[in-house]
């Protein structure tokens, strides 16, 4: 079912990002940018839990501001650096990530769902309030990143870094979807007693994928709070986690590439719609309404056709 | 290999399994049957590890596995199938076969996010054995097929094969040829025959009374969550209780 090699997928799109640049005539295109790079390395994340494993998790918005929450609170209050601060986010979470994991994937369907939501809505709240730590609602500022003595200044320099590590995160979930780990993830989302009957330990394998989906969650959080210089709990607000949602399935579910689309194009509209005032809320809606309608397999299935056809043409 | 003990399980006040002993021999094919309702899945389920058993122990090979989970009974041999067809329909059928190998293969995430040598060699060795158990039920062409677009009578089949890729020393099969037309039937009863050769102890739950009798060594009869007669394919037949409770007469013709 692979309509598009996927390492070809890979490397078209890292030559569309080396292409882009060239189109950025100022540094809000480039703020744009790479807040979309970012979506999309944690909208891949979700959509290997989501598409892949079949299970939802509307608290992904959360998870990511948590993670840039550590990495902010133990940069700017504690004076760690940055890569240890990450570091440490990550390990938190992903331990995090697991012992939640445990009860809440026991449910499935509107349940999980349910469970995820009130998380998130924790998490968030609890950014809200502990005002000594995280400055509450006006949120904090974040000390700039630096990696190995190299500290990214220019919005070139966050477009790299973000790019590749978009392509990274890619590359490794090629991988590991073309995997047993991966196939087992895609038979849990089929039949949870299929899997079973074949030995797989359904219940360690959701855990698996949700810690990973969080870590990627947690890493993409951690570099935006770095990069924007300034976190907030709108990082971790409930509609983020649902914008995120929304990405994945408008891009694609269970298609890896579909996430980078959903995320591009969901980051860059409200954007480009800000001239239409106030109509904005009602030509976003619409525009995702129609696409739902008319690509119920997500923006990337428009791709499908191309690749077919130059297969063929090639055979 | 497997004896069972004193299996009950209740649901609310209908005793579905009730006090119900049986033991089947190594290298056998052992079937159960009884009308319907008579508590036969359940009591495939009971020593699956699906449902908790209220009463009674399972013994494998002399260890106690009762209320093991189904997947963990996959690593003491265990394997079953399913009355209503559970096969990953998006996933390929070569893919599904894949995954009764993925038992053996390396889930190392390190290996797995970076595709090691092992992950790659893996893969190449499994695929291999699976287009074989593929062969079997010929259907290699379909390999590459979306499970969900091949017929009912190949997917029966394919659940089968799936179940025998975790080299099983004891397969429980629930209503193998339901719904399957003579034909299909009798392919799925020659597959049955040939891979297992005295070397797969069989539990066989069915309605199709002429392949039980053909297939079957020992048949237990069940009625009512209860037993109520145990013997060869002839004895059975031409024991009168069963005769009366389930099987009337002419069934044989």
């Amino acid at each position: 079912m692979k309509h598009i090699n996927p390492s070809k997928s890979l490397l078209f799109l890292a030559v569309i990002l080396a292409i882009i640049p060239y189109f950025m005539s100022n540094d809000f295109y480039y703020e744009i940018a790479i807040v979309a790079l970012f979506n999309a390395m944690i909208v891949v994340g979700l959509n290997l839990l989501m598409g892949y494993a079949g299970q939802i998790s509307l608290a992904h918005g959360a998870f990511a501001g948590l993670g840039g929450y550590i990495s902010a609170v133990l940069v700017s209050n504690y004076g760690l650096p940055p890569l240890v601060a990450i570091a440490v986010a990550l390990v938190f979470m992903a331990i995090f990530a697991y012992i939640i994991s445990k009860p809440i994937l026991k449910l499935s369907g509107h349940y999980l769902a349910m469970a995820t939501l009130g998380i998130g809505i924790i998490i968030n709240i609890i950014l809200d309030s502990e005002e000594e730590l995280t400055g509450g609602a006006d949120g904090m500022s974040v000390e700039s990143l630096v990696l190995f003595g190299w500290e990214p200044s220019q919005s070139w320099h966050w477009y790299l870094l973000a790019s590749l590590l978009l392509l990274l995160t890619l590359w490794l979930m090629e991988n590991l979807i073309d995997s047993p780990l991966g196939r087992i993830l895609r038979s849990i989302h089929d039949s949870e007693k299929a899997s079973g009957s074949v030995g797989v330990d359904v219940s360690h394998y959701k855990s698996i994928v949700f810690v990973i989906s969080v870590t990627i969650a947690t890493v993409a959080g951690s570099l935006y709070a770095f990069f924007s210089g300034f976190i907030s709990p709108q990082e971790a607000s409930f509609n983020h986690s649902i914008e995120l949602v929304v990405m994945v399935v408008l891009g694609g579910m269970g298609r890896l590439y579909g996430a980078v689309i959903g995320a591009a194009i969901l980051t860059a509209l409200p954007q480009l719609l800000t001239s239409f005032e106030e109509y904005q809320t009602l030509i976003y809606g619409a525009i995702i309404i129609v696409i739902m309608i008319f690509m119920p397999k997500g923006v990337v299935s428009l791709f499908d056709g191309i690749g077919k056809r130059s297969r063929d043409a090639q055979s | 290999m497997l004896k069972a003990e004193n299996l009950t399980k209740r649901f609310g006040g209908v005793t579905a399994v009730d006090d119900f002993s049986f033991r089947v021999k190594k290298g056998t094919i052992h079937a159960i049957i009884g009308p319907n309702g008579a508590g036969k899945t359940t009591l495939v389920n009971m020593l699956t590890g699906v449902y908790r058993c209220d009463e009674g122990t399972v013994w494998l090979d002399g260890a106690d596995v009762t209320n093991t989970a189904t997947d963990q009974l996959v690593y003491r041999g265990v394997c079953r199938t399913f009355q209503h067809l559970e096969v990953c329909g998006n996933m390929t059928a070569l893919e599904n076969i894949l995954l009764g190998f993925d038992r053996y293969m390396s889930k190392n995430l390190i290996q797995v996010c970076f595709r090691s040598k092992r992950i790659r060699e893996d893969e190449a060795r499994y695929t291999q054995r699976a287009m074989h158990l593929l062969s079997l039920i010929g259907i290699e062409q379909h390999a590459h097929t979306l499970a969900k677009n091949l017929s009912y009578g190949i997917l029966k089949k394919l659940e089968i094969i799936r179940a025998l890729a975790t080299s099983p020393s004891l397969i429980l099969l629930d209503e193998p040829v339901a719904g399957l037309n003579p034909k299909e039937t009798a392919e799925v009863a020659d597959l049955i025959r040939t891979v297992t050769k005295d070397e797969v102890t069989v539990i066989l739950i069915e309605h199709d009374m002429r392949m039980v009798m053909e297939l079957s060594d020992h048949i237990t009869v069940m009625n009512f969550g209860k037993r109520l007669a145990e013997g060869t394919p002839q004895e059975i037949k031409a024991n009168p209780e069963v005769i009366r409770a389930y099987l009337g007469s002419g069934s044989f013709e």
